[in-house]
């Protein structure tokens, strides 16, 4: 089957944890990637949570929905640790944002990235909100599913009239994790 | 060609409506496909146009049927327990020969059923749903491009052949982002342009004309019958004209699998990971479930095995494909239903069990 | 010889197949005359329903629609979009607008639509052949209910009048009858002031015009007129529940 980079992103409502879905998209549609953005749907996103799955690869995407086997696994909150751990395959990265989740990963067989989003945001960029472009950061330079130089044009696209300010400090924030810490 | 835009399914069906010139929409929310109401209440007026949130499905329908007896270019939206509702008025808007758009995002059913994706009103939206001698004209898109494409084209159709034409997307496809290149956009025919371009609609004879009768009843049988015969040949000519299918590796095929909408995208990874262990499987994938696609089947030399992929448990797509098939193969089934979903690896795998079975 | 009635241009010259004595005729002739009165017979788009009224757009000499059984007020809604400076009604009767389409009518008057509902109540199903309607009387025979309507077996019948008044985009609310002739002059009024409701975009206007149907009745013309007063009139009482300030 063909090769496909599947990315899973879990978190509280109000997390940005769609947005990082939809700017890793972004990035792979402006790098002529074939990409699906899958966000769950219906009750469940009235109980605070929110979680999304991306795919992305060279050939054409056959499901969007990817309940087994992450390539990579974010998660932004205690409770999406917890419940998808399992899900991801070994050898797979796994993010987790540890300015939120205070429990340890279980998992052994899998490479584990720890990055304090809210803290990177708050001391490095001053912008507490810029927490999820951290961890977008994070995953686009350790597990390399898209380029970053192409975020240039993602955030041009995507931030203009008043937004266009944010483009410098969400350029800097992608940056602001130290690999391998 | 526009550039590609990342787009959720639900809101570019709706952009695609406006630029194929629609501008009155009628709907009420139901799950997966509240992005289409919303953004068409944000956007119609720009345009010129109406959104009315009806009360009810059964008052959406028929908002969009006065709309279109009026001369509009009318989108209707909802999913498969709305689509029910709306039956009795899709039969009506058939039989009073207007042109209406209706987007189904599909979900489990049946009764109130599930929010997932589905594909268990194959029989609803082809053996009629409504009461009476009529078809709708289906079509069945496979990504966020190609529903655009279709519904660009099916305001079109609809108003060709005056007749309702449905669009079965599912919850996949309207819930998803995909990269998406939107069709230009088209000028829409509005109000006094109204009387000139669709001399069939209701816009008030301004003592220039008979006045116009739009109805449905006929109290004289003899009548009906006749008035059935004259507008039928157009169904027949749809049979002939409208059939749309994708062939993916059917050339040597021996395994054929038939399917549709987000499901032939599962089917077509399974195809390929079976080419890939030397096993002849190809797809047949209809664009349009009403007419179906017989041609596709005219050639079925070497195929042992025609297998329908749907989510349906009573494969309402096998008695289609069987029919199709004309007793020239065996016919089987590979399905999930009530919102759960195939993948490539389960359909790969029930395809070796039915292959051993034929030994 | 001087002519002193003829057909209004606003009726067709077809044969009704109205029972004697009903008063769907008078009622078609009104909002017909009304509007040919005020030039408007090219500009109006009409909603037929389903009933014995089912046929009306075969009388009126106006663009017509029929509509499924009660959704009319939802029909006129979408053809008031696409043509708001068109005149745009609806015509129901008691079982369409009172039964099965109470949900549309309500809405329809919550949106303060413009466009018109004359509405027949007659107390009964006329073209099913007799069964007792929403509106039917306490008492009241049909062949649903032959010994008489009950309140323990059928609930009490509705004053869709009173309900419409108490809706806010309802700004134009009136019950009229036609059983005599002076009381027909005032449904002419009533009508009148509908489509001015309308043509000023106002809100929804809305007419319950009381009427007779001697056959399912089983009385003749004359006494359904008699019974209609002293039976109809003081349950549906006659009178201007809801009006506008004049522009």
């Amino acid at each position: 089957m063909s090769e496909v980079k599947k990315i899973f992103i879990a978190g509280f409502g109000g997390q940005g944890v769609l947005l990082i879905g939809q700017m890793l998209s972004y990035a792979a549609m402006y790098e002529d990637k074939e990409v699906t953005w899958m966000p769950s749907y219906g009750p469940e996103m009235r109980g605070g949570t929110a979680n999304c799955t991306v795919c992305i690869s060279d050939e054409a995407i056959a499901s969007p929905f990817i309940t087994d086997n992450f390539d990579v696994l974010v998660v932004m909150n205690s409770p999406s640790l917890a419940k998808f751990e399992g899900q991801l395959k070994p050898g797979g990265d796994l993010f987790v944002n540890t300015s939120i989740v205070d429990i340890e990963p279980t998992r052994t067989d899998v490479n584990i990235h720890r990055v304090d989003c809210n803290k990177l945001a708050r001391d490095k960029i001053g912008n507490d909100k810029t927490a999820n472009m951290v961890m977008l950061g994070a995953i686009i330079r350790q597990s390399k599913v898209v380029g970053l130089q192409v975020m240039n044009t993602v955030f041009e696209k995507v931030l203009t009239g008043k937004k266009a300010k944010l483009i410098p400090s969400n350029l800097e924030a992608l940056e602001a994790w130290e690999m391998g810490a | 060609m526009a550039e590609k835009q990342l787009m959720k399914g639900n809101e570019a069906f709706a952009t695609a409506a406006i630029n194929a010139g629609c501008r009155y929409y009628f709907g009420y929310p139901i799950t997966p496909q509240n992005e289409i109401p919303e953004f068409m209440s944000r956007e119609l007026a720009k345009y010129g146009g109406a959104f009315i949130q009806a009360e009810s499905e059964l008052a959406a329908v028929n908002m969009a049927y006065g709309a279109a007896a009026a001369g509009g270019r009318v989108l209707l939206s909802s999913s498969s327990p709305g689509v029910a509702l709306m039956q009795e008025s899709i039969s009506l808007i058939a039989s009073v020969e207007l042109p209406v758009v209706i987007i189904n995002v599909m979900r489990g059913g049946p009764g109130i059923g599930s929010i997932q994706p589905s594909q268990a009103d194959y029989d609803q939206v082809t053996v009629g749903g409504g009461n009476g001698d009529y078809k709708t004209i289906v079509y069945a898109p496979s990504s966020i491009q190609e529903a655009c494409d279709m519904i660009y084209k099916a305001f079109d159709v609809a108003e060709e052949y005056r007749n309702p034409v449905m669009i079965c997307a599912d919850g996949m496809i309207g819930q998803m982002m995909e990269p998406v290149a939107l069709p230009e956009p088209v000028e829409p025919v509005m109000g006094e342009e109204i009387r000139k371009k669709k001399p069939w609609a209701l816009t008030g004879h301004r003592n220039e004309r008979e006045r116009h009768a739009l109805n449905s009843v006929w109290l004289q049988q003899d009548l009906l019958e006749e008035y059935i015969d004259a507008y039928w040949p157009k169904f027949e000519k749809a049979e002939r004209e409208l059939q749309e299918w994708e062939d993916f590796m059917t050339e040597d095929a021996e395994v054929l699998y038939v399917a549709y909408g987000s499901t032939a995208r599962i089917a077509k990874e399974a195809v390929v990971a079976l080419r890939n262990e030397g096993v002849k499987v190809g797809l047949i994938r209809p664009k349009t479930l009403w007419p179906f696609p017989e041609k596709a089947f005219e050639n079925l030399d070497g195929v042992k095995d025609v297998i329908s992929v749907e989510l349906s448990k009573a494969g309402q797509l096998k008695r289609d494909v069987r029919l199709a098939v004309e007793g020239r193969a065996r016919v089987s089934l590979i399905n999930r239903y009530g919102g759960m979903l195939l993948d490539p690896a389960e359909v790969v795998e029930r395809t070796k069990k039915i292959m051993e079975e034929v030994k | 010889m001087n002519t002193v009635f003829e057909y209004t241009k606003g009726m067709r010259e077809k044969e009704m197949h109205y029972c004697p004595g009903c008063t769907h005729g008078i009622a078609h002739r009104l909002i017909m005359e009304v509007l040919e009165e005020r030039g408007a017979l090219g500009n109006t788009i009409g909603v037929s329903p389903v009933g014995c009224s089912i046929v009306a757009h075969q009388y009126m000499n106006v663009d017509m629609l029929e509509s499924p059984h009660g959704r009319a007020p939802a029909v006129a809604s979408g053809i008031k979009r696409v043509h708001p400076e068109s005149y745009v009604f609806t015509y129901q009767g008691d079982g369409d607008l009172a039964s099965i389409g109470t949900s549309e009518i309500i809405h329809a008057a919550e949106r303060g639509e413009h466009f018109c509902t004359f509405f027949i109540n007659n107390a009964i199903y006329g073209m099913t052949g007799g069964q007792m309607a929403p509106t039917t009387l306490v008492g009241q025979k049909a062949t649903t209910c032959v010994e008489g309507r009950t309140v323990k077996q059928a609930g009490f019948p509705l004053r869709m009048s009173e309900i419409m008044s108490q809706i806010d985009g309802a700004v134009y609310v009136e019950r009229v009858s036609l059983a005599t002739p002076a009381e027909i002059r005032k449904a002419k009024k009533a009508i009148s002031k509908a489509f001015d409701v309308q043509k000023n975009k106002q809100g929804f206007a809305f007419v319950e015009l009381l009427s007779t149907c001697p056959t399912n009745w089983g009385m003749s013309p004359t006494d359904a007129i008699v019974w209609l007063k002293d039976n109809m009139v003081p349950y549906y009482p006659v009178k201007k529940f809801k009006d506008v300030e004049e522009v």
